[in-house]
C-alpha cells in the first residue's frame, strides 16, 4: 500500500495544476495516471485561454460573456470565480515559462474568439494546451512530485454509508500496467479526479482513445452525482476516418463547404443566411447532419470544406498545419482538392457534480477540469474557456484538498432540500446495474466501520478478484464488440439531433450492453502490459456515463446550448433553468434537478435570448 | 526511401528488398482476412482492398511469445488509413492481445512511434497508402521491448529530467499584478521549434551515439535544454549552468552530426542545428570540452 496526503488521479492540466497546489500548501502530494503526464488530452487543445487581462477588459465582461454562452446554465459562483482567478493563472503560466505567442512590446498575445466581447483568448501558437500540458509537468519534475504513471486507477475506495452525503473516500485502487500489480493508494487529505472527458462513448470524436470517462464513471458509482451530462459539444469540421479537428480558422479565412451537389448549402438551404459557414458550432453541426440524412452528403457521410480558392500562398501563410493535418490524417491535399469533414463529438460541458472549491457531496473527494462540472459551462462552452478552468479549477481543487482554506462555497452538492425529484419520465428500460454485477463496480457492500486501511483493503481485494475474474475467463464477449455497439449507438441516437424515440432506443442499446458485459471475459493472458484489461475495464465505465448523457437527453426536454431536441425547439426557461442530476444510487439511479445560481457577488445574470 | 539507421540490436535490417515479401516460417501465423495477392505490392499497384502488416510479437509471460517473432494481419483498407488504424483494427478485430501505446491519434502525444518499414514513424500520421507492403511494424530500437510494441520509457524520461527541464527565473514579478515578463517576437521564434517536441523518443532511437552510450543525453533531452538556455526571460549565471550540464562528457560533444535525429523527427524539430548551437554557445562561454 503507499500513502500520501493527496492522491491527483490524471496528469493532464488540471491534474497538474491541482498536484502543484497541493505541494505549495504544504501536502506530500502523488499523481497517478494511465498515461505518462505529456500524453495527456490537455496536449491536443489548439485555441487558447481566456483571460481579462488587458486594461479595457475586465472579468466581469468574461463572466458575462460566458454566462451568456452557456445560454444561462452557467452557476454564478462558478462563473465568476474561472472569471477572477484566470488572469492569475495565466500569468503564473508565463513565470513558469510557458512559450506564448507576443506582441511587439514583448507582451503575452490575446485574440478574438467566438462569443468573446474581448479579444482575450492568450495563446501560444495553435498549440496552446500542447505548451500548457509541457509547462505544467516541468513544475511537477521540478517539485519532484511523485507521479506513478501507467498505473490505472481502477476505483475509489469510498466507505459506503446509505447516504452518499456521509460517505468518505480514503484513496484509490490502482493497477500498475507494466507489471499488472494492484495496489491501495491511501489518500490521507484527499483525492482529487482530474482524469478529462468522456469522449469515447461516441464513436467519432476528437477525443484521444484514452478518454473514457473514468473518474466520472468511478465517482458515479461512489455515489456523487453527475451533472448536466446531456450537453455534448459537438465540432462541425472533423476528418471522417479519425476524427482529427479542422479549425475553425479555415472558415475564418473564407473556406467554403458544400454538398455532393456543389451547392454552398449553408446559404442555398437557408441555414445561416447571415453567416453561413461562420454560424455558430451547433448550428453548422446541424446543418450539415441534415445534407448528409437528406441524401446529399458526400459517401452518405460527410460533406466538402474547401479552401482551394483561397490560393497557395495564403493557405501556407496562415493555414500550413491544415494541409499536415488533412495530409497526414486524411490522404487529402487540401491545395487540390476539398477536404471532407463531419461534426465530431468534441466536449463534455457536464461532469462529476462539484462546487467551486471543486469538493463533490463525498467528503475528501475532489474533481477538475473536463471530468467536472463546477458548473462553468452549462449548456455550451466557449471557445478558450476549457484550459482556464483547468489551472482555475485544478489549483483550487488542489489547495482545498491539501487542507488549505477557501472559504465556504456558495454552491451546493449531492442529494439535499433545495432539489427537485424527476418523477414524470417514462424510462424505456431500467437503467443501472445489470444482474449480479460480478465483473464489478456496486458501491455499497457493508461494512460501514471499517476504518481508512480497511476500507482501501477491501477495495483492493475486490479489484483483485474482479481482474482475476476477467483474465481467467476463457470465453464470452470481447469488450471491443460491446464498445463499438456502444459508440454507434451513441453516434446514431445522442449526437447533434435527439429524438425522443432515438434516446430511448440509446438507452436500450445501453442496457444490451451492460448485459453482455456480464459475460465479457480478457483473452489476453498476461500481466504484463494487458491492455485488453484496461480497456475492458474502461469499457464498462464508458456504458455507466453514455448512460447518464442519454438520461439526461431525454429527460430535457427543450432546447438548450448543445442539447437540441426534435419535439422541443425551444428553451423552456420557466422549467429548464435547473442542473440535471443522476445518481446511482447504489445501482438503481435516479435523477433529480437542482436550480441553477444566476445571482452573481454583485448582479443577477438575467437569461437573453442567445444570439450572436 | 531507405534511409541508413542505426542496426537494431535483434532485428534484421528490414529494407532489404531481398526481405520483402519473404516470411519467416516460424513466425507465421495467418490472422484474419484472406492473403493478399502477392504479386508486386509496389504503392502505384496497390489494390485497395486489404493491407499486409507483419507485427512484432513479444511477451516474456506468455510461453508463445517469449521468442520474438512476426504476426501477419489482413486488415480492410480504406481511403486516409494509418499505420496506427490498421493496428488498431488487427487488435479490435484479430487478436487483443496486440499491445502497442496510443492515445491522441493527431501527433501530439507521442505515445505511437514505432519502427515502421525501417524507420521510426509515428504510427497516427504515417499514411499505409505511403508505404511498401508488407509493411513491418516494429518497437523502437534501442529500448528495451516490455511487450510487443511497447518499448521501456524510463531510460528516455530520466535523460529528459537529467537536463533540469524547467523554467528556473526566481526573478519573476508579481503574478497578482499581472505583471509578465517579457520577451520578444526574436526570442519566442527562436525557440518555438524546440517547443515542439512531444517526446516520443523516434530521435533517440534512431542516434548511433545514444546506442552506444547509455549515459549520452540525446538529442530530445539536449532540444529540452535548448528551449531553456536560449530563452531570454532566464538568467545569464542561470544559463551557464544549463551550459555546464550539456557540454559534460555525455553531453553535446557526443554529437557526431550524423541528422538522423533530424530526419525522424515527426514535429520538423531541427535538432543537430539546436545541438551544434549549444555547442558553439559552450566555446563561446569558453567552458571546458571533453
Amino acid at each position: 500500500m503507499y500513502e500520501h496526503d493527496v492522491i491527483v488521479v490524471g496528469a493532464g492540466g488540471a491534474g497538474l495544476r491541482a498536484a502543484v497546489a497541493a505541494h505549495e500548501a504544504g501536502a506530500d502530494v502523488a499523481m497517478v495516471t494511465k498515461l505518462h503526464p505529456v500524453r495527456s488530452h490537455t496536449g491536443a487543445a489548439e485555441g487558447g485561454i481566456n483571460a481579462a487581462l488587458q486594461e479595457g477588459d475586465d472579468w466581469e465582461l468574461h463572466a458575462y460573456d460566458t454566462m451568456k454562452g452557456s445560454d444561462y446554465l452557467g452557476d454564478a459562483p462558478a462563473v465568476e470565480t474561472l472569471a477572477q482567478d484566470a488572469p492569475e493563472e495565466t500569468i503564473n503560466l508565463e513565470h513558469w515559462g510557458m512559450p506564448f505567442s507576443r506582441e511587439e512590446d514583448g507582451t503575452v498575445s490575446q485574440r478574438p474568439f467566438g462569443g468573446l466581447s474581448y479579444p482575450r483568448t492568450t495563446y501560444a501558437g495553435a498549440e496552446t494546451g500542447h505548451h500548457l500540458l509541457h509547462t505544467m509537468y516541468e513544475q511537477v519534475v521540478k517539485r519532484g512530485i511523485q507521479v506513478y504513471d501507467e498505473w490505472y486507477v481502477m476505483d475509489l475506495a469510498t466507505t459506503d454509508e446509505d447516504d452518499p452525503n456521509d460517505r468518505e473516500c480514503h484513496g484509490v485502487v490502482a493497477y500498475d500496467v507494466q507489471s499488472g500489480q494492484i495496489e491501495g493508494f491511501k489518500a490521507n487529505n484527499g483525492v482529487v479526479l482530474a482524469t478529462g472527458g468522456p469522449g469515447q462513448a461516441f464513436d467519432h470524436t476528437t477525443n484521444a482513445v484514452s478518454c473514457t470517462g473514468d473518474g466520472q464513471a468511478m465517482a458515479y458509482r461512489a455515489g456523487v452525482p453527475l451533472e448536466d451530462m446531456e450537453f455534448i459539444q459537438f465540432h462541425p469540421t472533423s476528418l471522417p476516418s479519425t476524427g482529427v479537428l479542422i479549425s475553425e480558422g479555415v472558415r475564418g479565412e473564407g473556406g467554403i463547404l458544400y454538398n455532393n451537389e456543389g451547392e454552398r448549402f449553408m446559404f442555398e438551404h437557408g441555414y445561416a443566411n447571415n453567416s453561413g459557414e461562420l454560424a455558430s458550432r451547433d448550428v453548422v453541426a446541424r446543418a450539415e447532419l441534415t445534407e448528409v440524412n437528406e441524401g446529399r452528403g458526400v459517401d452518405d457521410e460527410y460533406v466538402h470544406l474547401d479552401m482551394r480558392h483561397l490560393g497557395e500562398e495564403r493557405i501556407m501563410d496562415r493555414l500550413e498545419n491544415i494541409l499536415h493535418l488533412a495530409e497526414d490524417f486524411e490522404g487529402v491535399d487540401g491545395l487540390i482538392e476539398p477536404m471532407p469533414v463531419k461534426p465530431g463529438q468534441h466536449y463534455a460541458m457536464g461532469g462529476i457534480e462539484v462546487d467551486e472549491n471543486g469538493q463533490t457531496c463525498i467528503d475528501g473527494l475532489y474533481a477538475a477540469g473536463e471530468c467536472a462540472c463546477v458548473s462553468v459551462h452549462g449548456g455550451n462552452r466557449l471557445g478558450g474557456n476549457a484550459l482556464p478552468e483547468l489551472i482555475v479549477f485544478g489549483r483550487r481543487a488542489g489547495y482545498h484538498a491539501a487542507g488549505g482554506d477557501l472559504g465556504e462555497a456558495e454552491i451546493r452538492t449531492g442529494y439535499g432540500d433545495d432539489v427537485e425529484d424527476e418523477t414524470d419520465t417514462e424510462f424505456p428500460v431500467a437503467p443501472g446495474a445489470a444482474g449480479l454485477e460480478t465483473s464489478g463496480g456496486v458501491a455499497a457492500d457493508g461494512g460501514v466501520t471499517a476504518d481508512a486501511e480497511g476500507v482501501l483493503e477491501r477495495r483492493v481485494e475486490t479489484a483483485r478478484e474482479r481482474v482475476d475474474g476477467l483474465i481467467d475467463k476463457d470465453d464470452g464477449i470481447q469488450h471491443s464488440e460491446i464498445r463499438a455497439k456502444l459508440q454507434q449507438a451513441m453516434t446514431d441516437y445522442v449526437n447533434v439531433f435527439r429524438t425522443e424515440d432515438g434516446v430511448k432506443k440509446a438507452l436500450e442499446i445501453i442496457r444490451e450492453c451492460r448485459e453482455e458485459y456480464q459475460d465479457v471475459y480478457v483473452d489476453d493472458p498476461s500481466r504484463t502490459f494487458n491492455t485488453d484489461l484496461q480497456q475492458t475495464i474502461e469499457t464498462r465505465n464508458l456504458i455507466d456515463v453514455a448512460e447518464t448523457i442519454a438520461l439526461g437527453a431525454l429527460v430535457r426536454d427543450e432546447f438548450r446550448g448543445a442539447h437540441w431536441r426534435k419535439e422541443h425547439q425551444e428553451r423552456k426557461d420557466d422549467e429548464w433553468l435547473k442542473h440535471t442530476l443522476v445518481s446511482w444510487d447504489d445501482g438503481e439511479p435516479s435523477i433529480f434537478y437542482r436550480p441553477v445560481i444566476l445571482e452573481g457577488e454583485s448582479k443577477t445574470y438575467e437569461p437573453k435570448e442567445r444570439s450572436y | 526511401m531507405s534511409t541508413q539507421q542505426a542496426e537494431p540490436d535483434t532485428q534484421e535490417a528490414p529494407e532489404d528488398p531481398a526481405m520483402k515479401g519473404a516470411e519467416s516460417p516460424a513466425a507465421e501465423k495467418q490472422k484474419g482476412g484472406d492473403m493478399v495477392d502477392e504479386r508486386d505490392e509496389s504503392q502505384a499497384e496497390f489494390d485497395g482492398e486489404t493491407v499486409h502488416i507483419k507485427v512484432f510479437r513479444y511477451d516474456p509471460e506468455v510461453a508463445e511469445k517469449q521468442e520474438p517473432r512476426f504476426d501477419d494481419f489482413h486488415v480492410p483498407f480504406e481511403k486516409g488509413m494509418t499505420v496506427l488504424d490498421s493496428v488498431m483494427y488487427a487488435r479490435d478485430e484479430y487478436d487483443s492481445s496486440l499491445t502497442f501505446r496510443h492515445s491522441c491519434r493527431q501527433a501530439v502525444c507521442g505515445s505511437d512511434a514505432f519502427f515502421v518499414n525501417g524507420k521510426q514513424r509515428l504510427g497516427c500520421k504515417t499514411q499505409i497508402s505511403d508505404l511498401e507492403q508488407p509493411i513491418r511494424i516494429e518497437p523502437l530500437p534501442h529500448q528495451e521491448v516490455v511487450k510487443d510494441l511497447v518499448v521501456d520509457m524510463d531510460h528516455f524520461y530520466d535523460q529528459m529530467h537529467a537536463v533540469e527541464p524547467y523554467f528556473k527565473s526566481e526573478d519573476t514579478p508579481d503574478a497578482s499584478k499581472l505583471e509578465e515578463q517579457r520577451q520578444s517576437r526574436e526570442n519566442r521564434e527562436k525557440v518555438k521549434m524546440s517547443t515542439r517536441c512531444i517526446w516520443c523518443a523516434s530521435c533517440m532511437s534512431s542516434c548511433n551515439i545514444a546506442a552506444g552510450d547509455n549515459e549520452y543525453l540525446g538529442p530530445a533531452a539536449i532540444n529540452k535544454a535548448y528551449k531553456f538556455a536560449m530563452d531570454d526571460r532566464e538568467e545569464e549565471d542561470i544559463k551557464e549552468h544549463r551550459l555546464r550540464i550539456l557540454e559534460q562528457e555525455h553531453g553535446v560533444w557526443r554529437c557526431q552530426t550524423q541528422f538522423s535525429c533530424t530526419e525522424v523527427c515527426p514535429k520538423d524539430i531541427p535538432l543537430t542545428e539546436h545541438i551544434q548551437e549549444l555547442k558553439r554557445e559552450a566555446v563561446k562561454k569558453n567552458l571546458k570540452f571533453w
